[in-house]
């Protein structure tokens, strides 16, 4: 009891009750010591600890492993006579005994429920009561019940009380001159910091009027208001998990698991003496509805965008200055009153804080263009997924407003790659999610730079009609749409600019570059004889010809398709970074010889191929039959690891050149059907080495070292014709390096074969007419087209001039009709079939073609290829 | 005293119209008899699988739940379920008895021209436009099938199955017969689009029907050309050819109207039967007697030979 005896003692609070005084004589009595504390049950039988986890002091029955029956568990014997009773356990029946008791978990003694507990606490319901009480029949009917209502109450409020506080009065010492007016009902708090000053204060007065001196009075029972300031970036409001009320569901003040939080933990214990009616669980939008709320907000309530609004407009009226965004004379006028210090009257239990708010980090707002208009009209919407991630980028990019540098990207723009990158992480081969990350850099470049083309589409119509006129003034190229294009591709404003000043096409041959630049220059400033101007006056008209068709194809070449590239393919089977791709190990053999096989109506070996082939384990289990290969991993046709790019993969020529129609009959089917399975020689069949040397780095690498040595004598050869084609295959490719117009070697399809496939049609034109100076530009044009492609070949083109230098002049005339000539070359090798084959070759190489193929490749690939031809013609 | 041996009866051709059967249910498409050759079944193009008894002429159930076109149907050994495929993709089983789909297998990316059971009919084997031959899995709950024989470059159009074997044919002209047996993989090349094949019923040949209106008859062993086969039609539509009930003759249909015999040694014209005055899309010869089902519009003809007389009550 608080001692209110003397006036001394005033002061001084004591809690508790007190220890009854020692008597005479008396020694204080010692603690029992640790080890001497035993555990008795209610009978007072000594318990054994049986270990924190093992049963504690309540494992087994009376300390053994059995039960009440026993130690045999009890078995479900029933009968007709005997019925078992059907027995429902109940969790009591796992349950010790003292789990039942007083203290226990599910105690089993008489308590009071909360029906009948004081409602004093419950404020909501007692209003209800008192209304119910006043409409009642009987007025005050409720009296009674609150005459006869047990009191259940906390122990908090029983050792409150114990200390002499009394429900309604705050808590703390008695105050003396401002004494606590009694209010009718106790029940009723008055939260809020201060009441209004008024009739309160005056009937206060009043009663003051009737209060002696001398008597104390209980503080007011005020809620105490949080003053903690809001210094996070959280919204109003804003509650994060509670540990306390996530993980007890009551606004326990246990323990605060989370120690880490301990600086938050304060702000916890202070919300949790505010919230005693507060919701339980977890709320909030971010959470769903947990299991303990008893209200489910509308979580089904769909976010849809057409909630939010696109635009933001200035819904404060006048000049549109005013908002969050407002400029900075209306902010600082607030600020200048903020910093002022409060004068004036304090409140009577208020004070001035004594620590300052300056801890709060004020950001000023970014400064805003003088023509900034707050209205903001979105893109259109492209989700941020990781496919279309390209497409955004350059969405934003297109729309011609700041380009962000990739440091300032939302993360949410960000895909794995790109954080990657950001990381400095090597990128995962095969791993990427865009096609568009397969390209090359520079292919993806040119992506952007069409993709602005195609906005500036106005840009080009007028530019079209300029370049129309242009043209119509001159001789008109051989293509006209496909100069057409490359005009107003060209004519495209800035891009052309930029395109030009990261683009060189003719980055061999500088001075054709800096023509190609002025070219692109005077297409973009509007001149009618933007050609006219660029060319070298020192040329032959028909050099000018070559090179304006040049011009046009290398500006055209940019724009071929459109942006939204990436949404128009799915992955490759097959990772794009290797050089190697899965093709059938046998491949069905060319149809022409077949075709003839058959008109010949000469079926059988001639129209007939054999294949190894694994049908799936449970498909020959289905069908009953034993499997032909138990040991082997394959279903279908065995495949095999080829260079991609390999002509090989589309031709099936060389092989089916050497092997002679009547030899291959008898044995080939007799090696398929023979037990040992040893397939049929192919060509694959070369051993690891020699696929090594297929490689294309290899040949880079070859190709770089005849770069070095310029001069570097052709090896000698067999046969005299073959060495002087060698010798200006070895030159053009020192100085072109990535020249498609490949000069072929004896035993293959003569360059005009390709020529047919690649050049344009003028080109074919002059290669038939022209003489050698014809050739030499026709490979110029040739090298123009690749480097469009492929950025990488630039080094080996840096030595052009040398190269020009020592090209020398073939003594031969080129030849002039392909297949004639392939024919002629080849009938005593391929008997004929290279010739029907040609088709074949044709399709293939222009499927190549169609996928953008290193030229550099297929030149390997026919050398290959010839080799091999030799190789198996020495075989015979 | 020693009879001599009865002469073998000379082969009959069916040539006596029996029975036509207005099947309403649209353009048949296929018709096919079931395997003891009592029943037939018609994929019309609304839908619909039906079965009939052709004889008799009695519609027996509908099988409906396909979602296009059914373009064609088997039995299996032992008449408890049906398969079909047709232009929505699916290759379905049925139950026969209850008429319920039993498993709709998808996975081909094209209508499906062509569908089988194996022998036990634990696998069904699908060929499709898609250019693969899909086989499907009936015992298990997969729903991928078993194995897909993509080497095919065209289109499947046809595909028999016969005890260890898988014969297909495609658009790209060649016949590819895959021998599970001995794990190999037989590719004929044959040139034009082939429009149906099957084996002879001695399993040494396959015929081969193909755009450039000619049959042929091919070793199955060696490829050879044992026979071939010309004087009928067929030069746009995928129609059926099939063997006679003793291998005797070859039979084909004819964008005429005219179902064309030859006879399968000699590769002479027996038989050029006028069914009617459109195409006749589809046939089945009956496994064991002189009898022939043709397809021509939304009807169904029943051919017997000159002989037969309609026994009443056998069927």
């Amino acid at each position: 009891m608080a001692a209110l005896d003397s006036d001394s003692d005033e002061d001084l609070v004591s809690y508790g009750t007190g220890l009854e005084p020692l008597e005479e004589g008396e020694r204080p009595k010692k603690p029992i010591p640790l080890q001497d504390q035993t555990v008795r049950d209610e009978k007072g039988r000594y318990k054994r600890f049986h270990g924190a986890f093992s049963g504690g002091f309540s494992a087994g029955y009376f300390n053994t492993v059995g039960s009440k029956e026993g130690w045999t568990p009890s078995t479900f014997v029933s009968s007709r006579q005997n019925r078992a009773d059907k027995s429902v356990l109940g969790p009591e029946d796992f349950m010790d005994e003292e789990d039942l008791s007083e203290f226990g978990i599910a105690p089993k003694a008489i308590v009071t429920t909360d029906d009948f507990a004081s409602k004093t606490k419950d404020r909501i319901r007692e209003k209800a009561r008192q209304l119910a009480a006043a409409t009642a029949p009987i007025p005050g009917a409720t009296l009674l019940d609150d005459l006869i209502a047990p009191a259940k109450l906390s122990v908090g409020f029983e050792l409150l009380r114990k200390m002499g506080w009394k429900e309604g009065q705050g808590v703390g010492p008695r105050v003396k001159r401002r004494p606590r007016r009694q209010k009718p009902d106790p029940g009723v708090k008055i939260y809020g910091c201060a009441l209004p000053p008024g009739d309160s204060e005056g009937s206060e007065d009043e009663d003051d009027d009737y209060l002696p001196e001398n008597v104390t009075f209980a503080p007011k029972d005020v809620t105490p208001v949080d003053f903690t300031p809001k210094d996070n970036v959280h919204g109003l409001e804003y509650k994060g998990l509670d540990p306390h009320q996530a993980l007890f569901g009551t606004s326990g003040e246990h323990f605060n698991l989370f120690s880490v939080g301990s600086e938050r933990a304060s702000s916890f214990l202070g919300d949790v003496g505010l919230s005693k009616g507060r919701k339980l669980g977890i709320s909030g939008q971010a959470f769903g509805v947990g299991a303990l709320e008893e209200e489910d907000d509308d979580i089904y309530a769909t976010e849809t965008l057409s909630k939010y609004d696109t635009v933001l407009k200035d819904e404060e009226p006048g000049d549109g200055l005013y908002g969050w965004t407002a400029p900075k004379q209306y902010k600082s006028q607030k600020e200048s009153e903020k910093d002022l210090r409060y004068i004036g009257k304090i409140l009577d239990g208020f004070s001035l804080a004594s620590k300052s708010l300056s801890s709060k980090k004020i950001y000023p707002p970014p400064e805003l263009p003088r023509d900034y208009r707050p209205v903001h009209y979105f893109r259109p919407m492209v989700a941020a997924t990781s496919e279309n991630s390209q497409l955004l980028q350059i969405l934003s990019e297109s729309s011609g407003k700041a380009i962000c540098d990739p440091g300032t990207h939302s993360r949410h723009q960000l895909n794995a790659s790109k954080r990657g990158d950001l990381l400095g992480e090597t990128p995962i081969p095969g791993s990427t999610t865009s096609v568009l990350e397969f390209l090359s850099q520079k292919d993806k470049e040119r992506i952007k730079e069409m993709k602005q083309a195609a906005d500036l589409k106005a840009a080009q119509l007028k530019a079209r009609s300029l370049a129309q006129k242009a043209l119509s003034g001159r001789p008109q190229p051989s293509s006209p749409d496909l100069g057409h294009c490359s005009w107003h591709m060209a004519s495209s404003g800035k891009t052309a600019a930029t395109r030009a000043s990261d683009f060189k096409p003719f980055a061999k041959d500088p001075e054709k570059q800096k023509r190609y630049e002025a070219f692109l220059v005077n297409v973009k400033q509007g001149h009618k004889d933007a050609l006219e101007r660029c060319l070298d006056p020192s040329m032959t008209e028909w050099e000018r010809g070559r090179e304006r068709d040049e011009f046009a194809r290398a500006s055209q070449l940019y724009v071929s398709s459109h942006s939204t590239l990436s949404s128009r393919f799915t992955h490759a089977k097959e990772e794009d970074d290797s050089d190697q791709v899965e093709v059938p190990r046998d491949q069905e053999n060319d149809v022409n010889d077949k075709q003839s096989a058959v008109k010949m109506k000469m079926f059988g070996k001639l129209t007939r191929d054999t294949f190894e082939w694994h049908p799936d384990k449970l498909l020959c289990k289905r069908f009953n039959v034993p499997d032909p290969y138990p040991d082997s991993t394959i279903v279908g046709l065995p495949r095999v690891k080829r260079d991609k790019y390999s002509v090989f993969n589309f031709l099936t020529l060389p092989e089916t050149a050497s092997l002679p129609a009547t030899q291959a009959s008898g044995e080939k089917v007799q090696q398929h059907r023979g037990p040992d399975k040893s397939r049929k020689p192919s060509r694959w069949d070369t051993s690891k080495q020699e696929k090594k040397e297929d490689s294309i780095s290899e040949f880079l690498s070859l190709t770089r070292s005849k770069v070095g040595t310029p001069k570097q004598e052709p090896s000698p050869l067999v046969n005299k014709e073959e060495e002087h084609v060698t010798e200006s295959l070895s030159n053009k490719m020192v100085t072109k390096g990535a020249d498609s117009q490949t000069e072929v070697e004896g035993s293959r399809p003569s360059m005009d074969l390709f020529k047919a496939i690649f050049a344009s049609s003028s080109d074919e034109k002059s290669s038939s007419s022209e003489d050698e100076q014809g050739d030499s530009e026709e490979d110029q044009a040739g090298v123009g087209e690749a480097d469009f492609k492929h950025s990488e070949e630039t080094d080996l083109v840096e030595t052009s001039p040398v190269a020009h230098s020592i090209e020398p002049a073939p003594q031969a005339p080129a030849p002039s009709f392909p297949i004639q000539k392939m024919h002629i070359e080849e009938k005593s090798l391929a008997r004929g079939c290279l010739l029907s084959s040609a088709p074949m070759l044709v399709r293939s190489l222009r499927y190549l073609k169609r996928r953008n193929i290193k030229r550099t490749k297929k030149n390997t690939k026919l050398r290959k290829s010839t080799d091999e031809g030799k190789r198996s013609k020495r075989n015979f | 005293m020693a009879f001599p041996e009865p002469k073998p009866r000379p082969p009959e051709l069916p040539q006596k119209r029996v029975k036509t059967l207005d099947c309403g249910q649209g353009a048949v498409r296929a018709v096919r008899f079931n395997v003891d050759g009592n029943y037939c079944l018609t994929c019309g193009s609304d839908k619909t699988l039906k079965l009939w008894n052709p004889l008799r002429g009695t519609l027996l159930r509908t099988y409906s739940g396909h979602g296009y076109e059914v373009l064609d149907a088997a039995g299996s050994f032992d008449n408890s379920s049906l398969c079909s495929g047709g232009g929505d993709k699916a290759v379905v089983l049925w139950d026969v008895a209850s008429g319920q789909v039993v498993r709709k297998f998808r996975g081909h990316a094209g209508k499906v021209n062509t569908v089988q059971f194996n022998e036990e009919a634990t696998v069904i084997l699908s060929g499709s436009i898609d250019s693969s031959v899909r086989c499907w899995d009936c015992r298990s709950r997969k729903l991928e099938p078993v194995q897909t024989l993509n080497e095919a470059r065209d289109g499947i159009s046809s595909v028999k199955v016969s005890d260890h074997e898988v014969l297909a044919g495609s658009v790209d002209g060649r016949v590819r017969r895959y021998d599970l047996r001995m794990g190999h993989l037989f590719s004929d090349y044959v040139g034009s689009p082939i429009t149906c094949i099957c084996f002879s019923r001695d399993g040494q040949c396959t015929l081969v029907s193909s755009l450039d209106s000619t049959l042929r008859l091919l070793d199955k062993d060696t490829g050879e050309l044992l026979g071939e086969y010309t004087g009928h039609k067929n030069q746009e539509y995928k129609l059926d050819c099939c063997l006679s009930e003793r291998d005797t003759h070859v039979v084909s249909c004819s964008e005429d109207g005219k179902v064309f015999f030859w006879d399968l040694v000699e590769g002479a014209l027996a038989l050029a039967l006028p069914v009617g005055s459109g195409v006749v899309q589809s046939l089945a010869f009956h496994p064991t007697e002189p009898c022939l089902l043709t397809a021509m519009g939304g009807s169904i003809q029943c051919w017997r030979e000159e002989a037969y007389e309609a026994e009443s009550g056998a069927g």
